[in-house]
């Protein structure tokens, strides 16, 4: 007979890593972090904004800025965030309407968010530069 | 008898549905803007000319109004969600409403300016 005491105490192993998340729940947690992210970057997009439509030398200014690397590259990550913000944000106006609830359906279309954001993504920002 | 039913504040219903008015706003205005963007080649003279109409400014105001609502229920989600100690959220809760009430002051005049 199996010590059942014994193997109650074995110790218990949650896999907590969101790679591990099944797909939707990862879109979903990558929804609430672009949308954090877009919070966070409302005064700078404000600010780009106000610079190409201050005047003639703003614009070129704004040109030189987006040029620098390091902007670029958070142009990048903002646009994704944009992008799988609001591609997860149209899913889920469905999943309100009752589309796409069932559990093969849900996987297959948070799976096209993650992919069509990013492709979206990459198709966008390589049109800027 | 006096029947109550115990049902919390009723703005959840109101802030759910305003979460999903002003996604599709913002979802209509990034369209729109991306067909504004396609015609052609984007320099100053193109990007002020866009800026300088009346429908799309009041459009680019709608968008930023709906961001701004639809920023404030998402941020206050996630604040109610992580920060527990009441004090702390209250605070938060505050630094984020004056800062987008902040941006939207700060909005009219780069739309409006000539």
């Amino acid at each position: 007979m199996p010590d059942l005491a014994a193997k109650k105490k074995r110790p218990l192993w949650y896999n907590l890593s969101p790679l591990n998340l099944p797909v939707p729940g990862l879109v979903s947690v990558l929804h609430r972090i672009s949308g954090a992210l877009l919070f966070l970057g409302l005064v700078w997009f404000l600010f780009l904004l106000d610079m190409s439509l201050s005047s003639e030398s703003g614009f070129a200014r704004l040109r030189i800025y987006v040029a620098h690397p390091l902007v670029k590259l958070s142009l990048l990550v903002f646009l994704w965030a944009y992008l799988h913000h609001l591609c997860a944000g149209v899913r889920y106006l469905f999943l309100d309407i009752d589309k796409g609830v069932e559990l093969g359906t849900a996987r297959i279309t948070s799976f096209a968010v993650l992919v069509l954001s990013l492709s979206l993504t990459a198709f966008i920002g390589a049109r800027l530069w | 008898m006096v029947k109550r039913v115990i049902v919390g504040a009723h703005y959840g219903l109101r802030d759910w549905l305003a979460q999903r008015v002003t996604a599709l706003v913002m979802l209509a205005y990034t369209l729109l803007f991306l067909l504004a963007l396609g015609r052609g080649p984007v320099n100053y003279a193109s990007w002020k000319a866009l800026f300088a109409q009346g429908w799309m400014r009041v459009a680019t105001f709608l968008f930023l109004a709906s961001t701004l609502i639809h920023a404030w229920i998402g941020v206050r989600n996630i604040l109610m969600d992580y920060v527990k100690p009441a004090g702390w959220r209250l605070t938060l809760q505050v630094i984020v409403i004056l800062a987008l009430a902040g941006c939207g002051g700060w909005a009219l005049p780069i739309l409006w300016r000539s």
